[in-house]
């Protein structure tokens, strides 16, 4: 027989046990002298998360693939074992790790997705430059570069319409041709790495599952615009990701896919690392770019925008992992096939399941939420689905069936956002929702601006109020007063964003708030 | 509330009330000199520390002025009385404002350090907690604006607030009007 | 010299195309309330107080650093901004500890004057109470951190004028506060050069003359703006 096991070793999988299970199993297939037949990978997400540790096997001849989670971790023997056994017995079709399940890749959550930013991740191996070209890495960069026609990489970057995925929407190609008309030679790409929204996890995903797809995207975008120099600004707390980065920086360096003289043309680009400090506004850019310059991470007012004026005083055109991660598959496929895009959602919550997925742009929340995600556990029903972060808002159960995209999600009152998606069932107070977020922002709040320092305080000991059963209504007007106060004053996105979960809550689910003002109200 | 109505041809009821303060608002309301004695003409003091000898206090007052915070056992059940005997609640001077120079202990973070603070840390030696239960009132965890504890009508700020000041206050309202209160000579604090 | 004309509130105004909004408004003697902005120190749009409506434009925008258009109009004093300034006010008062009766800059504090122009009577947002500290490690000067409103007047200036940097801004968001050097005593920066420059720019009475008392901290922001002018003009006796 010949089939290869592929391990998900991305953070998620991998905080259940699956780098050890990949050593156990190579260890197993190497004392069992299997190595030729049975060949055992690492490799980025494979999806459904929530039934983790998975192991996806493709067994040759023709079988299809398969995929098993919640699969034990400590005997990689005797599953390889039970493996050879199932392949001699020619009953691997039926086959199934002891004490594992086996996942039905028919189901809707994988047969409805779309996978351009995501297409090689859990295939390859990310820390395998060799697999990734195999699969086609850097092909388009080499298109790009033969073609020398920047102009024309913009307008179909512009009439993609494909649009900023880190939560801000701003459209990609206006952005681009910015940058590209800026006098000059020495400027900057950068990408924004600083996934910071309280259950988003697509960036990092990405980022550890396929590495040089981004790079890649880097690279044409540096080649359109006329950059040399690249920076990844990527956090801290996604130490895998880092390592996953700096071994394709240093892959792609030394096969000439980074560095001067890419692929034998004039383009020079080289792309280093820079690791945040844990400060969630660093992920607005202005601040991530004072980061990046050694200073304090504030954001800082526009005009003067990146392009006009960005790190280190250069035109600097910053773009989104995802963003950068959909330019190989837009210019592969060409506007006609890649139509409206996709976008990749971290789905968790009250969810049965939970993991990364990527659907095709305007899919509505209810094919996500409940047939791909197949509804809240046992007995319960929807109460609201939490787009955008700390910055975003609640979608109240009735209004599923509006489309994932940018508009439609704006005129609900909360935001696309960087992709975080978490679902919550009817148990769910949304006055203790707000307030989480609102908390959220009241500690992350770089402290430079009034109205979001001292604001979102006194909106969380509001809350808090509201929630201790001390507020009056007039606490509740005022609540409402100081939100939309916040929101129109605040410097940057992260206070003008703050109020929003109070905000959208105090909208839809205005009952839960008066639910917890007492009756009798005048002190 | 209604305004006071301008018709009302009885003479005014007027209370002052000294909570947590350290009576220099009193001071200054006593600086209206001369118009002290006009004021006598349209309005009874019915209750005042520095005015009137009476210990409760009584029932439909049309004005208060109240010195101080919040900051006691005491002051909290006289400024509940204030309310609700009180047609006009004036919020007087920083302290009934902002709990101001009393409000400054709030920083140590409740009643118990702030005591430790001044009976045993800062004694010579032979510090002791005073303990009186029923004679001297205890603490409030902390000093706060009389409007974070009952709903205030007008505001005078000021430490104090001058005897003009005051006036331009108390006088409208004997007149049954509203105070406008605008600009550095009514509305500055400190 | 290009110039544009806009519309500020009742007044037409011409001037020169790279001004900005808040310099129009001066020219058209329309006062628009200033915190953390001073003439001679970079703005940073940090205090909000100047946020300004320009019709055509939801967002509202700083005046101190938004640039004229020509045909702009812009409106500096609608209820909305009323009741927005006076708010920003409140969370000042009540994010420190401002105690006016007892402060050295007492009647000569910009934030107390704010506070009239405002309309503020009363704070309708809680006071908050931090614990706060008071430095007074240096020979010259103190620093109560109680009175500080985070202007970063007093970084700029020692940055910008004095190019000492002795000052920067220290932790994030609630906790921020000013701090010298690497978060030392005042007193232990040797970098400080004793101007005062930063006690000249203070706002309030956050940093002061020691042996200063009650009302007696009198700033003069003019000083630093002749400083300016004669570094420019190179005339150092006017």
């Amino acid at each position: 027989m010949k089939a290869c096991l592929r391990v998900c070793t991305a953070a998620s999988c991998r905080s259940r046990g699956g780098a050890s299970l990949q050593h156990s199993l190579s260890e197993a297939v190497a004392r069992a002298g299997l190595e030729h037949g049975l060949r055992v990978k690492g490799v980025g997400c494979l999806g459904p998360c929530s039934d983790g540790p998975l192991l996806a096997m493709d067994a040759d001849p023709k079988a299809q693939t398969q995929l098993y989670g919640s699969i034990p971790v400590a005997d990689g023997a005797q599953l390889v074992a039970s493996l050879m056994e199932a392949a001699a017995q020619h009953t691997l079709a039926h086959w199934c790790p002891a004490g594992g399940l086996r996942i039905d890749l028919n189901h809707p959550f994988f047969q409805l997705q779309r996978r351009l930013v995501l297409e090689h991740c859990g295939q390859i191996d990310p820390t395998s430059i060799e697999e990734a070209l195999a699969a086609g890495a850097y092909r388009q960069l080499e298109r790009v570069l033969q073609n020398n026609n920047p102009a024309a990489v913009i307008e179909q970057v512009r009439r993609s319409g494909l649009r900023g995925r880190g939560g801000a929407g701003y459209p990609t190609g206006l952005k681009w041709a910015a940058v590209a008309q800026m006098p000059g030679t020495e400027k900057v790409v950068v990408c924004n790495a600083d996934e910071g929204d309280p259950g988003a996890f697509m960036d990092r995903t990405v980022l550890e599952g396929d590495p040089h797809t981004v790079l890649e995207g880097m690279a044409i975008a540096a080649h359109t615009v006329g950059a040399s120099r690249g920076l990844i600004y990527v956090r801290a707390e996604y130490p895998l990701a880092i390592a996953r980065l700096r071994t394709a920086i240093a892959a792609a360096q030394g096969h000439g896919w980074l560095g001067t003289a890419i692929a034998g043309s004039r383009c020079n680009f080289d792309v280093e690392l820079r690791v945040g400090a844990g400060a969630y506004v660093c992920g607005e850019e202005t601040a991530l770019m004072q980061s990046i310059e050694g200073k304090r991470g504030m954001p800082r007012p526009r005009p003067p925008y990146p392009a006009e004026r960005g790190v280190f005083g250069l035109p600097t055109l910053i773009n989104n992992v995802e963003t950068f991660a959909n330019l190989p598959a837009l210019l592969r496929l060409g506007l006609e096939t890649y139509g409206r895009g996709t976008k990749v959602f971290s789905l968790t919550g009250h969810v049965r399941r939970s993991g990364v997925i990527e659907v095709p742009m305007g899919t509505s929340l209810r094919t996500v939420v409940e047939t791909m995600g197949g509804g809240t556990p046992a007995g319960r029903s929807i109460k609201a689905v939490q787009t955008g972060g700390p910055s975003g808002g609640c979608v109240p159960a009735h209004q599923l069936d509006t489309p994932v995209d940018y508009e439609s999600l704006q005129s609900l009152g909360t935001i696309m956002g960087s992709g975080g998606m978490v679902v919550m069932d009817d148990t769910t107070d949304m006055v203790d929702i707000a307030r989480f977020f609102m908390a959220f922002s009241r500690e992350e709040s770089c402290g430079k601006c009034v109205p979001c320092r001292a604001g979102t305080v006194q909106l969380d000991n509001l809350l808090e109020q509201i929630l201790d059963r001390r507020a009056t209504p007039e606490d509740l007007e005022q609540l409402e007063s100081l939100c939309r106060m916040v929101k129109d004053t605040s410097l940057c996105g992260l206070g003008q964003g703050a109020p929003r979960p109070v905000l959208s809550t105090l909208r839809h689910f205005r009952d839960d708030y008066l639910a917890l003002v007492p009756v009798e109200t005048r002190r | 509330m209604e305004p006071v109505s301008p018709t009302i041809p009885r003479k005014q009821r007027l209370a002052t009330v000294w909570l947590a303060g350290c009576s220099g608002c009193h001071m200054s309301f006593l600086d209206l000199d001369e118009w002290l004695l006009e004021l006598a003409q349209q309005a009874d003091i019915v209750y005042s520390p520095v005015a009137c000898d009476r210990k409760d206090y009584p029932a439909a007052v049309d004005i208060c002025l109240v010195e101080g915070g919040v900051g006691n056992t005491d002051n909290l059940v006289l400024i509940q009385q204030v309310r609700a005997n009180t047609t006009v609640l004036v919020s007087f001077g920083d302290c009934a404002v902002t709990a101001n120079i009393p409000g400054m202990r709030n920083m140590l973070e409740g009643a118990d350090p702030v005591l430790r603070r001044a009976y045993l840390e800062l004694a010579d030696g032979s510090g002791q907690r005073p303990h009186a239960p029923g004679i001297v009132p205890e603490l409030l965890e902390r000093v706060l604006p009389v409007h974070e504890v009952v709903p205030v009508d007008v505001y005078l700020p000021g430490c104090p607030p001058s005897a003009s000041r005051i006036r331009a206050v108390v006088e409208p309202l004997l007149r049954g009007e509203w105070p406008e209160l605008s600009g550095p000579d009514l509305i500055r604090f400190g | 010299m290009n110039l544009y004309s806009l519309r500020i509130d009742d007044h037409d105004v011409a001037i020169a195309a790279d001004s900005t909004v808040l310099q129009a408004a001066q020219e058209a003697s329309i006062a628009i309330p200033t915190l953390c902005f001073l003439e001679g120190l970079s703005a940073v749009a940090a205090c909000r107080m100047c946020l300004v409506e320009v019709s055509g434009n939801d967002t509202l925008l700083p005046a101190c650093i938004t640039p004229v258009q020509e045909g702009m109009q812009v409106h500096t004093a609608t209820p909305r901004l009323q009741d927005i300034r006076r708010t920003l006010i409140e969370l000042l008062f009540t994010e420190g500890n401002h105690v006016c009766g007892i402060c050295v800059a007492n009647g000569h504090c910009e934030l107390q004057n704010l506070a009239v122009e405002v309309g503020m009577d009363h704070s309708r947002l809680p006071y908050r109470f931090p614990d706060r500290h008071v430095d007074l490690s240096h020979p010259l000067f103190g620093m109560d951190h109680n009175r500080c409103v985070l202007c970063t007047r007093c970084v700029r200036v020692c940055d910008e004028v004095e190019g000492a940097h002795v000052w920067d801004v220290g932790w994030r968001g609630e906790h921020c506060r000013i701090i010298a050097g690497l978060e030392e005593p005042w007193g232990a920066v040797e970098a400080c050069t004793h101007c005062g420059k930063c006690v000249e720019v203070c706002p309030t009475g956050a940093l002061f003359h020691r042996g200063d008392t009650t009302d007696e901290k009198h700033s003069d922001p003019a000083r630093l703006q002749a400083l300016m002018q004669a570094r420019q003009q190179q005339r150092w006796n006017p």
